[in-house]
């Protein structure tokens, strides 16, 4: 009989401890299918994030390290640096890739740093029990944000993609979503251009990934999928930001 | 082994370089920006990694990423710079990895000063950053002995994997001395299997982490690390002695207020009292042992520093009331002269 379906060997067989219907596991699973589709594995080093992804260290087959909160950019560059034969990529959420990273974030991609980021937008602190995040909507209601976020108050969510796409640093930026089948094609092909641009030296590449977090957002997992069609694809357009293959402008080595 | 005259500063760069570090990250500030400025220059003739990071928090994490993928990694900072570096190193002691951390003290608190100080003592031998964790602290009153704490510093750091930190202070980093580099580096680079070099499809793979969630487990693991640590007092202990066999005031003073207190010892002992000096040159392993014996013979001790007092209390704590302990320290960036530390010897008289 033929083997249709099976987990990616960069993925580890234990079981995930995210929600019931939480994305994470997927980007997890097309990460790990880039991995083996490249064939990469014996050479990548992944960076779990401080969030709910922070098991990541159990989850993929490959070398991993363990960052401090927001810090993964910067343990990723030492990565690097020490050993530039390998593959290196960070997985963060927003809370750790937009607040308390930001400084990371912004300055390991002007520096084009040639490591790959994934970044898990879930518009929210999930793994702290639903806080408002950087990336939360205007109105989002939140543990801390309990009257919905107000922009008298709380400001703006931040668009990170758009941000950083106006830096020359990032050779890819994209953004995607796994709300369905063929967003979540569109992510794993995304995934995969960050992760080739690294190999052939082109330098820092960024995909976010529209995530939902049904628990804190208080939903089914169905809902929530709908909840990120409708308010967070609005807010946050999908596409790419950024592609120095198609700008003519840096090229890559 | 021909004699160079160098700065402080340029020494542990130029040291840390024979010591085959080829990775350094690093935040520009006073008094210690020779030591960057030197590794700029230096690194990409040797092939090896100096990088200007955007702060001293994203230094650190460099600095715990190239550690864990197996590299002699350095970073150097002055006291702000060091705080903010904490959280870092705490997670580096967590993650058992070895590295070494160079702080050029000045005054503090907050923005403080430029000037010499060393006022950060608590902060470098008590921890810094959260949890049970050590580091092991060498503190270098000259500037060759710079160049041997520095090679001594990433063998230290290695065999034990954590991390070492070099306390010094603006005057030992801005001096100037001449200085002779050993011609055959005596170190000693391990294999680091642990390391996240990629499982290359050959190995299990390599974690590089301090999050334990079965508090058991982390009790275990800390539990353990203590264990070498308790080895490590033991075995590293070092210090200096002059005159303590018949003395009856014994000064304790390190880095550059060791010298200043040799120089008031000179000075009593010409007048006829019998002072003596120990000198730590580790700040954590501390030199118990000596000062417990010491504190039996001699009439009282006088811990001189250049802080309101920070390393008395482990004076205190190893003296264990044998003798008086008393102080004498200036601080904010003001730096003792010889013939304060006499007038306070007199005092104690
Ligand atoms: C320095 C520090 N501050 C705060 C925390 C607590 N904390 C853990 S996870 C987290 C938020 C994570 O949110 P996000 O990055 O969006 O990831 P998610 O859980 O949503 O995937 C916070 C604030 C921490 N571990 N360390
Ligand atoms: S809290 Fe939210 S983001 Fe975290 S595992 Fe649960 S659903 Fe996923
Ligand atoms: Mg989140």
């Amino acid at each position: 009989m033929e083997t249709v379906f099976k987990k990616p060997h960069a993925l580890a067989d234990v079981p995930f401890h995210y929600c019931p219907g939480c994305t994470h596991g997927i980007i997890h699973r097309l990460v790990a299918e880039v991995i083996d589709e490249l064939g990469i594995e014996g050479k990548t080093v992944g960076v779990a994030p401080v969030g709910c992804a922070v098991f990541a260290y159990n989850y993929f087959n490959c070398d991993m390290q363990e960052a401090a909160h927001g810090r993964a950019p910067a343990v990723a560059t030492g990565i690097k640096r020490a050993n530039p034969e390998n593959i290196v990529f960070t997985y963060q959420g927003d809370g750790d890739l937009a607040a308390i990273g930001t400084a990371e974030t912004v300055h390991s991609a002007a520096r084009s740093e040639n490591i790959t980021v994934i970044f898990v937008n879930n518009a929210i602190y999930g793994m702290t029990g639903g806080q408002m995040a950087p990336t939360s909507l205007v109105g989002q209601v939140t543990q801390t944000s309990p009257y919905g976020r107000k922009v008298e108050a709380q400001g703006y969510p931040i668009r990170i993609s758009e941000m950083l796409s106006t830096l020359e640093g990032p050779s890819f930026i994209s953004r995607c979503a796994v709300d369905s089948v063929k967003h979540i094609n569109e992510c794993k092909a995304a995934i995969k251009k960050a992760f080739q641009n690294q190999i052939d030296k082109k330098g820092f590449s960024l995909v976010e990934v529209l995530s939902t977090c049904p628990t804190n957002w208080g939903l089914s997992p169905v809902e929530a999928l709908d909840w990120l069609r409708d308010n967070m694809i609005p807010h946050y357009p999908l596409g790419v930001y950024k592609d120095i293959d198609k700008e003519g402008g840096k090229d890559g080595e | 082994m021909d004699k160079v005259l160098m700065k402080g500063n340029e020494a542990i760069a130029e040291a840390a370089i024979r010591a085959n570090c080829k990775h350094f990250f690093g935040y520009p500030i006073t008094p210690q920006s020779e030591i960057s400025a030197y590794m700029a220059k230096k690194m990409p003739k040797i092939g090896g990694t100096f990088m200007q990071a955007e702060s001293e928090v994203a230094a650190i994490n460099m600095v715990y990423g190239a550690a864990g993928a197996g590299v002699r990694v350095m970073t150097s900072s002055s006291s702000p710079g060091i705080s903010l570096k904490a959280e870092g190193i705490s997670y580096i002691a967590g993650a058992d990895l070895p590295c070494v951390i160079i702080n050029i003290v000045r005054g503090g608190p907050g923005l403080g000063g430029i000037q010499p100080a060393q006022s950060d003592y608590f902060q470098a031998t008590k921890g810094g950053g959260h949890g049970d964790y050590r580091l092991i602290v060498l503190a270098p009153s000259s500037i060759q002995e710079i160049v041997d704490c520095t090679t001594n510093a990433f063998d230290l750091a290695d065999k034990y994997r954590m991390p070492v930190m070099i306390l010094g202070d603006g005057m030992i980093g801005q001096m100037m001395e001449p200085i002779s580099f050993p011609d055959n580096v005596d170190t000693k680079e391990i294999e680091k299997p642990w390391a996240t070099t990629g499982t290359q499809m050959k190995r299990k793979k390599n974690v590089v982490n301090s999050l334990y969630i079965d508090p058991k487990e982390l009790e275990d693991l800390v539990v353990a690390r203590y264990k070498k640590y308790d080895e490590i007092e033991k075995t590293e202990v070092k210090f200096e002695t002059e005159n303590i066999d018949d003395a009856d005031i014994v000064l304790v003073a390190y880095g550059t207020t060791a010298r200043i207190a040799t120089a008031a010892m000179r000075m009593a002992r010409a007048e006829g009292i019998k002072v003596g000096l120990i000198r730590p040159i580790t700040l954590w392993p501390f030199p118990k042992d000596i000062i417990a014996e010491t504190a039996k013979k001699c009439k009282c001790m006088i811990s001189v520093e250049m802080s309101m007092g920070q390393m008395i209390e482990d004076i205190k704590i190893a003296a264990n009331g044998a003798c008086p302990v008393e102080f004498y320290g200036r601080t904010g960036g003001m730096v003792p002269a010889p013939a304060e530390i006499l007038n306070k010897i007199k005092e104690v008289m």
